[in-house]
């Protein structure tokens, strides 16, 4: 059924739809309007059985729904941010454990300083942790990413992060297409687990591992990440025949065909970049994007033959390995056949920057005619940043960062963009 | 592509003005997204709310720097945030104000702009009258569907059924209706003088 709604509500009709049978809560923005509804769904009766759990932290959360799933239960819950830097130790544990829980993380920057707006960091920054990690291009695809998720989790015993862009979709209205009870049901069978605590059956999940056993083990969890790789684009062929739509899979390619330039990106910029991209090809530049959706298992193959053709690769990612440069982009470049010279590091939109398809225009030109950087920041200021630099150089007590970045900004309430 | 900004201040129903203007636009068949500006969840500070209507679906996600049209919610906006920032040349202008343009100082900016597609709406006082608090955001959408026609009035009442409980819902479609005709009867009297 088409229907006008917020992101978040479109993801917490798809949550509910997939019969989570207990749910931990804990408030931070931007992800709170998906438990919100969620709640209001199990105190109305419209979701049962369910266990709508009110914990007292975001580590609180986890270790809720790790307790849930080794229980046999089908666990969801929601972060983003600190919340999910809060939860680390119990993110790898779901993971270490082989616990399908699925978590939404509504992407939003890490601080200090405190932000509240998007970027990729908080996902990023458990790339390795052992969950897979799936990013959604629209609330559609949001939507649709958590019904697989469930599916892909429970099928290989691992848990599944669906990360969206906060604020920029979970507070959107924008048309979905909420599928019904028995699509869903169709698609996504009874949680069967491989391993429950059932006192009838008595076993012990987390023992102690030692030098002997735990590089297997570890092994383990990686050999079962890459299943995720052969099982994706398949599900995806079932989940296009039962809902009537192409959503999720590996990887999003467009105009990709005879494309020298490839944009490379994960999550909601790709919308800007694609109507960018297509008036760069009016103008007859051959250019062409690779959506990124499955970022963990990182599809190397996938990714290896999309890019067999470029002449040069324009990674824009949200998100900064400070001291080194891009995380997507090093990725990118370990699949990529090509020289690494080739492939050229954009960070954006950090901390809820806005990106535009004019800075889009002029730093693809720039890739285009061999002029971009290896590393680029996306409108960065650099004047602003030099005068900080000069007082830092000229005086030994120059102050906090953030408060001389921000006096070098001034008022910013008359800003639109 | 269509583009609407709307300005006003925290507590005035500036973000569900975009998304009532949302489902207006997808009651009517249209592709349609409404995103705020984030992070100013304060009562009275500057907030920004966007909706982008097209027959297509919509991809973009920058803000909207070149509007087709402003609503203000508050009139106090003027001279603090730039609010008529990117209008393109033949653009709408929709004010809540029960003063004219020219009053508010306005008068050697609309010079520039088409004058049938500027009005002003007491949003404020009809909505005090007809919901009892200071909402302006269901009027102003009335009048912008009057003033632009790029919706109907019926799919913004559709929208406000949708979104209010039937008491706050029925308050906000008296005050919309009010302010449909007040608009239409301000083009009339701008078109015969």
């Amino acid at each position: 059924m088409l229907k006008q709604v917020e992101g978040s509500a479109a993801v917490a009709e798809a949550v509910a739809l997939c019969r989570p049978e207990v749910i931990c809560a804990y408030p931070i923005s931007p992800q709170t309007h998906i438990v919100e509804g969620l709640g209001r769904m199990v105190d109305a009766g419209k979701l049962t059985p369910c266990e709508f759990i009110n914990v007292e932290s975001e580590f609180a959360a986890m270790s809720v729904a790790i307790g849930a799933s080794a229980a046999g239960a089908r666990a969801y819950t929601a972060t983003a941010s600190q919340g999910l830097l809060f939860m680390a130790e119990a993110v790898y544990n779901a993971a270490g454990l082989g616990l399908p829980i699925v978590m939404t993380v509504a992407n939003r920057a890490i601080g200090a300083p405190i932000n509240i707006w998007n970027d990729h960091t908080d996902a990023l920054s458990q790339r390795d942790c052992g969950w897979i990690q799936l990013f959604a291009e629209d609330n559609q695809e949001a939507l649709d990413l958590h019904i697989q998720a469930f599916r892909l989790g429970e099928e290989l015993s691992l848990p599944v992060m669906v990360c969206m862009d906060g604020f920029i979709l979970t507070h959107a209205y924008e048309r979905v297409d909420v599928p019904t009870q028995e699509q869903v049901d169709a698609y996504l069978p009874r949680y069967e687990p491989r391993q429950v605590l059932d006192p009838a059956e008595p076993v012990s999940i987390g023992a102690m591992v030692g030098p002997e056993a735990f590089m297997e083990v570890r092994y383990l969890a990686h050999a079962k990440q890459r299943q995720a790789l052969e099982l994706m684009p398949a599900w995806a062929d079932e989940f296009r025949n039962i809902f009537g739509r192409e959503s999720g899979g590996l990887t999003h390619h467009y105009r990709l065909d005879d494309a020298e330039t490839v944009v490379v990106a994960l999550g909601s910029v790709l919308g800007t970049i694609k109507d960018t991209v297509d008036e760069m090809r009016e103008q007859g530049v051959k250019i062409g994007v690779l959506g990124i959706t499955c970022f963990r298992p990182w599809p190397a193959a996938t990714v290896r033959s999309a890019l067999a053709g470029a002449k040069r690769i324009v990674v824009l990612e949200k998100s900064l390995a400070v001291g080194m440069g891009g995380i997507v982009s090093n990725n990118v470049t370990s699949s990529f056949a090509g020289s690494p010279d080739l492939v050229h590091t954009v960070v954006a939109g950090l901390g809820g920057r806005a990106i535009t398809r004019s800075s889009l225009h002029r730093v693809f030109a720039e890739a285009v005619s061999g002029k971009l950087d290896a590393l680029t920041f996306l409108d960065l200021d650099y004047a602003k940043v030099e005068r900080v630099l000069a007082r830092e150089r000229e005086q030994r007590r120059s102050g906090p960062i953030a408060e001389s970045i921000l006096r070098e900004v001034g008022v910013v309430a008359a800003k639109i963009g | 592509m269509f583009q609407v900004r709307i300005h006003g201040r925290g507590g005035q129903g500036v973000v569900t003005a975009a998304e009532l203007l949302s489902v207006a636009a997808f009651r009517e068949g249209k592709h349609a997204q409404a995103f705020p500006s984030f992070g100013s969840e304060r009562t009275g500070a500057p907030v920004v709310a966007f909706c982008r209507i097209d027959d297509r679906t919509i991809r973009l996600r920058e803000p909207i720097m070149a509007p087709d049209a402003i609503i203000i919610q508050d009139p106090t906006l003027l001279h603090q945030v730039d609010v008529f920032g990117g209008l393109v040349p033949d653009g709408y202008v929709l004010i809540n104000t029960s003063r004219t343009f020219e009053e508010l100082g306005l008068g050697e900016f609309i010079s520039g702009l088409r004058r049938e597609r500027l009005c002003t709406v007491p949003a404020t006082e009809l909505a005090l009258k007809h919901v009892g608090r200071a909402v302006p955001n269901a009027a102003l959408l009335a009048g912008f569907a009057a003033v632009s026609g790029r919706i109907s009035l019926e799919a913004v009442n559709a929208a406000i059924r949708e979104k209010f409980p039937s008491k706050i819902a029925e308050g906000n479609v008296a005050a919309a209706n009010e302010a449909h005709a007040f608009v239409e009867n301000q083009l009339r009297e701008a078109a015969s003088a």
